[in-house]
């Protein structure tokens, strides 16, 4: 039950035609070695566990985050930022699990620091999209 | 990177003996001896360290493809090899699939960049359904080398 949670790091938008939400989510690559084959796996079998259409953006390319093919193609060091984008009628719950594996830099040892801090739930405040300002924590005791 | 920046030419294999996982890693491991870029005392310590990678999650990435790997202290740069089985080796892949075609690669641990920019290259390489078939029609390593080498001529290499 995460419904105090206004807005976690994700933004969306509704496709009128076809019904079908986008969200993205920044997320940015943690480990030491990069988003090198075993993580690139462990993403493209994660992206193909649901319904939705899952691409990772980069700077100069957009590829199907279910083949780890092209996953690999991104050659995206460590502390690559990246956008993760899903459309279908599981994007959200899709976006919340390939955030999580970058959160947790797909459980590898010798992880910098930097996918922690960016992608976390509770950081509530910052939208993908880099709009608004931080918005007050919405934890209440009581 | 291109091909010709990591694929020692000598070490290519276009009809590999192997029947196994292991087999065909050590195959191609000797070849790397034997082309030089390896030292003859590494075999065991490289085949073991790759099986060990393997043993975390097959390398078979789908299509009939491997990228067997692994960072090794005895490489200064990132060396690799090309080989191909006509039978085809089971190799525990994400498809479930046997493999003929590997790309075995060796690099240094403090150059993850590298190795990254060695899986884009090949990865970008075999999205094109027809360079894959053909590395894997290839009957010698002459062949091999020249399907690498034409890649690395269409390739917008980065």
């Amino acid at each position: 039950m995460a419904s105090h949670l206004e807005q976690p790091s994700v933004s969306s938008e509704r496709d009128e035609a076809t019904m079908q939400e986008t969200f993205t989510r920044e997320v940015v690559v943690g480990m030491q070695q990069g988003l090198h084959a075993r993580p690139a796996d462990q993403l493209a079998r994660e992206a193909r566990k649901w319904q939705s259409r899952i691409e990772l953006v980069a700077k100069s390319q957009r590829v199907d985050g279910k083949s780890i093919l092209e996953v690999l193609t991104l050659a995206a060091e460590s502390g690559t930022r990246l956008v993760v984008e899903a459309t279908g009628p599981d994007a959200r719950e899709a976006i919340d699990a390939i955030g999580r594996l970058f959160e947790q830099n797909f459980n590898e040892f010798g992880s910098t620091e930097s996918g922690l801090h960016e992608s976390g739930l509770q950081d509530s405040g910052s939208h993908a999209s880099g709009a608004g300002q931080p918005a007050p924590a919405p934890e209440s005791t009581g | 990177m291109k091909f010709s920046d990591f694929m020692a030419v000598d070490a290519i294999r276009s009809n590999v003996s192997a029947s196994s996982k292991e087999g065909v890693i050590r195959e191609m491991a000797a070849a790397l001896v034997d082309a030089g870029k390896i030292a003859a005392g590494d075999l065991e310590s490289i085949v073991k360290a790759i099986m060990k990678r393997e043993d975390l999650g097959s390398t078979g990435i789908g299509r009939g493809v491997a990228v067997p790997h692994t960072k090794h202290p005895s490489v200064d740069r990132l060396v690799g090899t090309v080989a191909v089985s006509h039978d085809g080796i089971g190799f525990d892949s994400l498809d479930g699939e046997p493999v003929q075609l590997f790309f075995l690669l060796v690099s240094p641990p403090d150059r993850p960049g590298d190795h990254l920019r060695a899986l884009e290259n090949i990865s970008r390489q075999l999205r094109d359904e027809s360079f894959c078939g053909e590395l894997k029609a290839a009957q010698t390593p002459v062949d091999i080398q020249r399907l690498l080498v034409e890649a690395d001529g269409h390739g917008v290499a980065s």
